[in-house]
């Protein structure tokens, strides 16, 4: 093995050292801080580079489950801007006036899907199909807590299914615990988001919820009011605005609304 | 080398990095507590005691919630650092209290019980020499104990590195800051970045083991000794 020797205490002291020792990158450039919603990790680390290779700011991320984000800044965390997944959490934290008065945009959407194993033969052309004896399960993200479950049991509500697919039900942890489900077969069928549906090879989409009939699911963004970093945190949601922001969203699976 | 990414070295560095500091910091307040239990008798000791074992068993999350109610900006403590330039939530300090908080119980709970081993009589043997009670803690008791505390302080550097549910609250998940190997394979496999999640859990488990390991080996060559 060549290379640096990796072992040595110093080389740990070293990184301790990087870490305590950031300094700012030049006068007026600030690095922002972002709290997101973790199913938006992979557009925001591309619009991260896209923004940062035009603005003289910086821009970091931290990803979690919003409900944590919320709280978080509700203790005064230092972020600078939050972007939830759903609509709930950023109303509490804008009622407490923890949110900068009108920064608040209403940005993304996402579409219900259901989802099956890739090998699954099932035909599932609309929701009724879930009433066919050979779908024994369904995997759902616990429908009184869980956004993505809420909204599925509403929609399923609203299509007058709810109470019979309501017993084959198995309410899972979350999105990832779903799919994972769907994965191993365990499940015939589960409701994901369509952007969580791409990040799987082991599954496929049988039917898409179509916008107009699902329920509304925003992703909401707005500015900390604590914040020190304004006319910064004002730059990246003007960039976050803005097309090529949109283009990579899109290219995630996301829906944007005008 | 290996073909590990930068970012894969990162993250292991920082983790290893933070939990070796977290470690350091917690040794001597833990040694020094360890003795006390082991040694002396006051009032409401038992309560004192469990309270520090605490973290131990409560779930983590609510552990972290104690932590960021503590220092985050909105209360006292948490204010009176920031005016200070000081701020633990969403940073590396962060990530360096939650592990300590943690990690603590576990290292006094192996001193304390390599202390009650070490003989009262040779401390004693040493005082009727004339050695200071500051001189005989040094001298003899802590060789003595010397296995039993090295051996809890790798358990409390392995509980650190596999912490989660306390930092995520306090230092959030932020990559290249405060993303540690727990929070890097939670963030990939929600993801749905299996390959990625499995690179670094495989560094957990060697490191996991290699430190859990020798501490199991010298807590047992202790007792053979």
């Amino acid at each position: 093995m060549s290379g640096p020797k990796l072992h040595k205490p110093s080389l740990c002291l070293f990184t301790i050292l990087i870490f305590l020792g950031r300094a700012p990158m030049a006068a007026n450039a600030d690095e922002l801080l972002v709290s997101a919603a973790a199913s938006l990790t992979d557009a925001l680390k591309e619009i991260g580079v896209a923004f940062q290779s035009k603005s003289k700011n910086k821009v970091t991320f931290t990803f979690g489950p919003s409900s944590t984000l919320a709280r978080q800044i509700e203790e005064g965390a230092p972020a600078d801007i939050f972007f939830s997944a759903d609509l709930l959490q950023i109303d509490t934290l804008d009622k407490n006036g923890r949110l900068e008065p009108g920064s608040r945009k209403n940005l993304l959407s996402n579409q219900l899907v259901i989802i099956v194993p890739a090998e699954s033969k099932l035909a599932i052309t609309s929701p009724k199909d879930l009433l066919k004896p050979e779908v024994k399960k369904i995997a759902l993200a616990e429908p009184t807590s869980v956004p993505v479950g809420v909204y599925s049991s509403k929609y399923l509500e609203g299509e007058g299914l709810w109470g019979k697919v309501k017993e084959k039900v198995v309410p899972v942890l979350d999105v990832r615990a779903t799919l994972a489900s769907v994965e191993s077969g365990n499940v015939e069928a589960g409701f994901v988001y369509k952007t969580d549906a791409a990040i799987s090879k082991k599954v496929k989409v049988a039917f898409e919820v179509p916008i107009e009939k699902g329920p509304k699911i925003v992703y909401p963004v707005a500015i900390v009011k604590e914040s020190k970093k304004k006319e910064a945190a004002r730059d990246f949601m003007n960039f976050v605005l803005g097309p090529a922001a949109k283009d990579s969203f899109k290219k995630f699976g996301f829906v944007i609304i005008d | 080398m290996f073909i590990l990414s930068v970012e894969t070295w990162q993250i292991t560095l920082f983790s290893l990095a933070v939990g070796l500091a977290s470690t350091l910091v917690i040794l001597p307040l833990g040694i020094l507590a360890a003795w006390f239990f082991a040694r002396k008798e006051w009032p409401l000791k038992s309560v004192v005691e469990t309270f520090v074992l605490l973290p131990l068993v409560m779930p983590p999350v609510s552990t972290g919630l104690i932590l960021l109610k503590i220092f985050g900006r909105r209360s006292p403590v948490g204010r009176w650092l920031y005016d200070r330039g000081i701020e633990i939530v969403f940073n590396w300090k962060g990530v360096l209290v939650a592990m300590a908080v943690m990690s603590f119980p576990l290292l006094v709970r192996a001193a304390r019980a390599s202390f009650s081993e070490v003989n009262p009589r040779l401390e004693q043997v040493a005082a009727t020499l004339g050695a200071s009670p500051v001189r005989i803690f040094f001298v003899i008791t802590i060789p003595l104990a010397l296995r039993g505390i090295v051996a809890g302080a790798l358990l409390a550097f392995s509980r650190a590195l596999g912490e989660f549910g306390a930092t995520i609250l306090l230092a959030g998940n932020i990559p290249g800051k405060t993303q540690t190997l727990s929070l890097a394979i939670f963030n990939f496999v929600q993801l749905g970045k299996d390959r990625e999640a499995y690179i670094l859990l495989g560094i957990t488990v060697v490191l996991a083991f290699v430190s859990v390991w020798s501490s199991e080996w010298l807590l047992r060559s202790q007792k053979r000794a």
